[in-house]
Order: structure tokens, then sequence, then C-alpha cells
């Protein structure tokens, strides 16, 4: 008798999302010939863009504190990014479902929205991240050599950094998928997304070469927190502790949004026909 | 054949404007995705003034000629890059029964008049390079054939890569690394890059010919990577080349392909 007492709920909640993490990575997991052809593109991008940083570093050695070796190894963690970070945005699946209307049994599912779809996105990228984020760091290690983090305490201060970077990643993704539910045509904010993150993350640039109050603007907003942040960790050039918080609060953010998010579209969804 | 295609190009044009907002909002943002590709040219030479030996103004000449002509395929060809969609969809075979090449069809697939946004933009980089450059005028006629070359060169890239789709039509991802990449490599000098892939984007699959080797003709250099003189001139003949072999591989590739029936 006494058992039944202990929280039930507590005792639903961790498996019903474990479970879901695990659906994500799944789901994504049916299609291998897609990721491994999408980690192939990644690898070939990776070296043709590492050509140029190297060119900018034979001009410039050290500049913004890296040597070539380190500009290199930017060039190819910022491209094991892109899937799991899905730094050219969507991955969520929301905006085809608020279009059809099965966003109405999303919303009264037992779990909240946000959680459930990150659930999901977690899995999501860390199966990405095995698929198209291993593949072209081993590429880049193989046709130029790569720095390879020294000490289990800049592995952990990485991971951790790049556990954040995906939930701000996916903190950005959701507003941008809930915004459909005002807009008719979505496409024009995905675009914008793109450019944003694709830019503002240093995704194609660290933004340490950014010039003058550029850089200072561009580490300051959340993008700054997917990509550049947790590739300083990897290459050891950030100081861990400022730079964890710096992503968790811009990931605080981006979810408080998103929570706000969510409860106006509650209000915002019309039920049509039965 | 252009009457056809301009047909069903104006087609798509009048379902897209059916929407006029979101149809000028996305040539905007065409030109803004674009010219992410020159932002992160200037940041690089915000850092130094030469990159492997060539200036600024050179190498946006260099990306102004390469996207020019990659931005005009993007509109007018790379819609081929979805007949595995259609493969997969069953839709590949009303394809075949129309009366009008397969290939023309598939290139005017979901015209999108609004990337005119993004050939703008790379003709606005041109006109800036080569105004800043204060070229040879005795050797600009290269520009006009350069693009054209690239145009062709693209083209046959773009089909090439369609072909390839009959076989992987679970992977058409894969094919991106080429077309998409093929515009990344060229919009910069190849003396950044190492001299194999130089030797094998100028005699395997002829990406040099775009814009490196009729640029340098424009620019009035040497090749840093010392092939002769005679080579700026050979574009034309690479292009019709590779053209001729994108055609037979794409005869080969609807020659593969079997219709599931359904």
């Amino acid at each position: 008798m006494g058992h039944r007492v202990i929280t039930p709920r507590r005792c639903k909640t961790i498996p019903l999302y474990a479970r879901l993490v695990r659906y994500g990575f799944r789901k994504h997991a049916t299609y291998v010939a897609a990721a491994l052809a999408g980690a192939f593109t990644n690898s070939v991008f990776g070296i043709l863009r590492a050509y140029i940083l190297i060119a900018l570093w034979q001009a410039r050695p050290g500049l913004a504190g890296y040597d070539i070796t380190d500009a290199i190894t930017y060039c190819f963690v910022t491209q094991a990014f892109i899937a799991p970070m899905q730094l050219f945005g969507g991955g969520l699946g929301i905006p085809e479902r608020i279009r059809s209307g099965d966003i109405a049994l999303d919303l009264v599912r037992p779990a909240p929205l946000q959680a459930w779809t990150l659930a999901e996105d977690v899995g999501r990228a860390a199966y990405l991240f095995l698929a198209r984020g291993i593949p072209p760091m081993l590429v880049g290690a193989v046709v130029f050599g790569v720095v390879v983090p020294g000490g289990p305490g800049r592995w952990v201060a990485f991971l951790t950094g790049f556990a954040l970077a995906i939930v701000v990643s996916f903190g950005w993704r959701y507003l941008i998928a809930l915004s459909v539910c005002w807009l008719v045509d979505d496409r024009g904010v995905a675009v914008l997304s793109m450019v944003l993150t694709t830019f503002f993350s240093g995704m194609m640039v660290p933004l340490h070469i950014f010039p003058g109050w550029l850089a200072d603007v561009a580490r300051s907003l959340p993008w700054a927190a997917m990509v550049q942040l947790p590739t300083d960790l990897y290459l050891g050039k950030a100081p861990v502790m400022e730079t964890l918080a710096f992503q968790a609060f811009w990931a605080a953010v981006l979810l408080g949004l998103g929570a706000l998010g969510t409860r106006a579209i509650r209000h915002k969804v019309v039920i049509q026909g039965g | 054949m252009v009457s056809i295609y301009a047909r069903l190009a104006w087609t798509w044009t009048r379902a897209a404007a059916a929407y006029p907002g979101s149809f000028v909002l996305m040539i905007v943002l065409g030109f803004a995705t674009t010219a992410l590709d020159v932002a992160v040219i200037l940041v690089v030479f915000a850092n130094t003034t030469t990159l492997a030996g060539f200036s600024r103004d050179e190498v946006l000449f260099l990306y102004g000629t390469a996207s020019l002509a990659f931005t005009v395929c993007d509109m007018f060809v790379s819609n081929i890059d979805r007949v595995s969609q259609h493969i997969k969809a069953g839709t590949f075979d009303t394809f075949l029964i129309r009366p009008v090449s397969a290939w023309l069809q598939l290139c005017a697939d979901r015209f999108n008049a609004n990337r005119i946004g993004r050939v703008l933009q790379a003709g606005l980089v041109l006109g800036y390079a080569v105004a800043a450059l204060d070229l040879d005028w005795r050797r600009a006629w290269m520009i006009p054939v350069m693009v054209i070359t690239g145009i062709v060169i693209f083209s046959a890239l773009w089909t090439l890569a369609g072909a390839v789709q009959f076989v992987l039509t679970d992977a058409p991802e894969l094919v991106n690394a080429f077309t998409y990449g093929g515009h990344q490599l060229t919009q910069y000098p190849l003396s950044i890059y190492a001299r194999d892939l130089v030797r094998s984007v100028t005699y395997v699959l002829p990406l040099a010919f775009v814009n490196w080797q009729p640029g340098l003709y424009a620019l009035g250099r040497d090749d840093p990577l010392g092939t002769p003189e005679f080579m700026r001139f050979l574009g034309p003949a690479a292009a019709l080349a590779l053209a001729l072999a994108a055609a037979l591989a794409w005869r080969q590739g609807i020659r593969h392909y079997r219709s599931t029936g359904s």
C-alpha cells in the first residue's frame, strides 16, 4: 500500500521526456543515407572554408589569438555544428503542424508543448552530433590536422557549452516556429533567421575578426552562444565559467520568451470543425 | 525551346505573384542571403590587404563573375535538383509523357522569379569591382565571355547533379558539395587552395575556367601556379566538353529510370 503514495507524477515525468529524447533520436536515425550525404557536404565545405582561413592566417599570424591550427579547427568545429545546431533553421516541424491544424492536438497533450518539443529536439541533436558532427572533424583531422582538447576539464567545459548551445539554438528556432501563428507566409522569417544565425553565430568567420564595434555587438547577441562560444571552449580560448553563464543566460531568456509565446498561441488557436 | 521555357516560367511566376507582399520580400531576402558571402569577403579584408596576393577588389571581381554565372543557373536550371523528389513521389512519370523534353520541364519546374534578387546582387558586386579595378579595356571582352562560360559550366554541373540523383535517390544532398561547393570554390582566387585541388578543378571538373583562368587574363595577371598563357582562353572549350558529358549522363540517367507504375 505504502508504495502507491510515492509521488506518482514525478515518476512519470522523467521517463516521458527520456522517451521523447529517444524518439527524436530514432526519428532522425532512420535516414542514414541522407545524414551521410549531409556529412559529406559539410566536410567538403569545411575544406574549402579552411583554405580561406589558412590564407588569412598566413597573412595575419596570430589573428584573434588563434594560430593556424586553431583557425582550421575553428572551421571544422563550426561545420560540425551545422546539423546538430540546425544553423540553417527549421528542424522542429511546428510550422507545418500550425498550418495543418495538428498543433491543436499538441496543445492538449499531457506535457507542455515547449518541453515536449525540446525533448524531441535534444534527441535529434544527439543523433546529428554523431552522424554529421563527427565526420567533418575526422576529415579535418586527416586533411589538415586539428586541435584536440587536452584533459577531461576542457572536454567537460566544451560538452557543457555544446549542450547549452543546443538549448539556445532550440530556444531561437522555437520562437521562429511560433511566429507562423501570426504570419501567413513564414518563408520570410525563416530566411531572415538563417541570415542572422549564420552571420552572427560565427559560423562563417570567427566573430573576433569582425571590424571594431561590430565584433562587440555580435559577441553579446544570443547567436554567439550557439557557435562562437562553444568553439572557443573547445579551443580553450574562453573563460569557462563566464562563457557558460552567458550561454545559460540566453538559454533562459529564449526559453522564457518561448513559454510566453506558447501561452499566447493557446489563446490564438481556434480549432475549426469537429 | 526558349519560348516553351518562358511560357512554363511565366506560369509559375504568375502563381507566385498572387502574393505580391511575400514575392517582394523574397527578392529582398534573396539579395541578403547572397550578400552574406560578400560580407565574409569584406570581413576578411578588414583584417588584411591581400589574400594570397590578391586585393579586395580583385577578389570581388572573381566573386562577381562566379556569382553572376551561378545565380543565373540557380534561377533557370537549379530546379532540376528536385528530380529525386519527383522520382520518390512518383510524379516524374508525368514529365516523361508530355511532349517537351524532361530536362526543360524540370529546369522550369516551380520556377522561382524572386531569385532575381540574387542575380542583381552578383551583378552589382561585379559592376562595382570592374569600376574600382580600372581594368585594361582591350581585355574587357573577356568578362562577358567568362560569364557565359560560367553559365554553361554551372548548368552542366546542375545537370550532372540531376543525373546522379537517378542513382542516389535517397541522398540527393550529396550533389550540393559539387554545385554549391563549386560556387564556394570559385568565389576566391584558386591560389589559396592546395595544388592538387586546383589541378583537379582544372583538368577533371573544369571549375577553374568559370572565372579563374579567364579572370587572370582580364585582370592582366600571371598565374601564381604557373599554367601557360594559352590556358586563359580554353574556357569555352572546357565548358562545351563538360556540357557534352552532362548531356550524356542525363540521357543515361533517364534510361536508367524505372517507373514504379503507381
